[in-house]
């Protein structure tokens, strides 16, 4: 059976779209989480603030790996 | 004199901006922009420390000064909660580490060479690879190779049948997974971030000096100023990135030398 349903165009656009979506929740969380530490102990918020962009950087990786899946496995 | 100078049509920059023509050939091996930057930052890495740091005096003065702030802040925020005090030692890894990976990514904007050197993916694996290799062996010489495998993958603290799904999952995670992000982040960040703002400037080129058009004009003065926002948001990543990639090193060589973390 042929194609019941298909997505054509450029998948990578779209691989990536559906690849920041989580990322963008998961980010979201963590500067909430740690805007809303730094609020509660100020005298904290330097360790608040190193452990919050170690955790964006690993979430933001994901966002990351998702632009540059396309470059690897280019469909033409 | 422009790469767009000849379509009729905007076209967004690529792939092409990452494959560099040999500059020249050592015998028969061509040496390209990249490896040329890439010598060229490890060249400065070592000037600067060898300027910093060749006759140390009680008091700093001058350049140890900036030398003295950046080996402290490798040594209290990165090396320290991750190795304990017993981690100074290998800080003549972490440093030049933080130092080479910050000056590659910084190549980005620096006139003449305008290209990140942590883009070619070569360099970042290289580095996962010095580090995985690193880790590994420190791991198999503290806890033995047995050891290391049960440490790793048998986390103490949990009912016996949860093993089964575990240890599967922390092999793949730790063993295999672990090298691969590791390297592409930076990898990722570098390559993502270069063509976005190679993107932003060939659209203000594009719409302010090829096809100058009175509704394209506010397009490519917005490109220019995307540009601006870009390269600054490009200078906050380009120095996170080297302190994730740092302290990553750390906390997998920690993890080696403490297991019980």
């Amino acid at each position: 059976m042929s194609n019941l349903a298909a997505v054509v165009g450029n998948l990578g656009s779209i691989g990536y779209g559906l690849a920041a979506i989580g990322p963008g929740v998961g980010i979201g969380i963590i500067f909430g989480q740690g805007v809303n530490a730094m609020a509660r102990q100020p005298e904290m918020t330097g360790v608040i603030r190193t452990n919050m962009l170690l955790g964006f950087a690993f979430a933001e990786a994901l966002a990351l790996i998702g632009i540059v899946m396309p470059f690897v496995y280019p469909t033409s | 004199m422009s790469v767009l100078a000849d379509s009729k049509k905007f076209e967004a920059p690529g792939l092409e901006l990452f494959n560099w023509k040999p500059v020249f050939h050592i015998g028969s091996v061509p040496i390209t922009k990249p490896e040329i930057l890439c010598v060229l930052v490890a060249a400065i890495v070592v000037l600067l420390t060898y300027w910093a740091f060749s006759k140390p005096k009680l008091v700093p003065r001058g350049a140890q000064n900036v030398g003295e702030v950046l080996y402290l802040y490798v040594r209290d925020e990165i090396a320290r909660p991750n190795m304990g005090k017993d981690g100074d030692r290998w800080l003549r890894f972490l440093v030049p580490l933080f130092l080479f990976i910050w000056l590659g990514n910084l190549m980005s904007v620096v006139p003449l060479a305008q290209f990140p050197v942590n883009s070619r993916i070569a360099f970042p694996a290289g580095m996962a690879g010095i580090v995985y290799l690193t880790w590994v062996t420190v791991a198999i010489r503290t806890q033995g190779l047995v050891g290391m495998f049960k440490n790793t993958m048998f986390p103490p603290g949990l009912p016996w049948p949860l093993y089964i799904l575990v240890a599967p999952i922390e092999f793949l995670s730790t063993f295999i997974v672990r090298p691969f992000t590791h390297a592409v982040r930076l990898f990722a960040n570098m390559f993502a971030g270069h063509i976005l703002i190679a993107l932003f400037c060939t659209v203000g080129w594009w719409f302010l000096f090829e096809k100058l058009t009175p509704l394209g004009a506010p397009v490519g003065v917005l490109g220019v100023l995307l540009t601006i926002v870009m390269t600054a948001f490009e200078l906050f990543i380009q120095a996170l990135q080297a302190y994730v990639f740092t302290l990553l090193a750390a906390s997998y060589i920690g993890g080696a030398l403490h297991p019980e973390h």
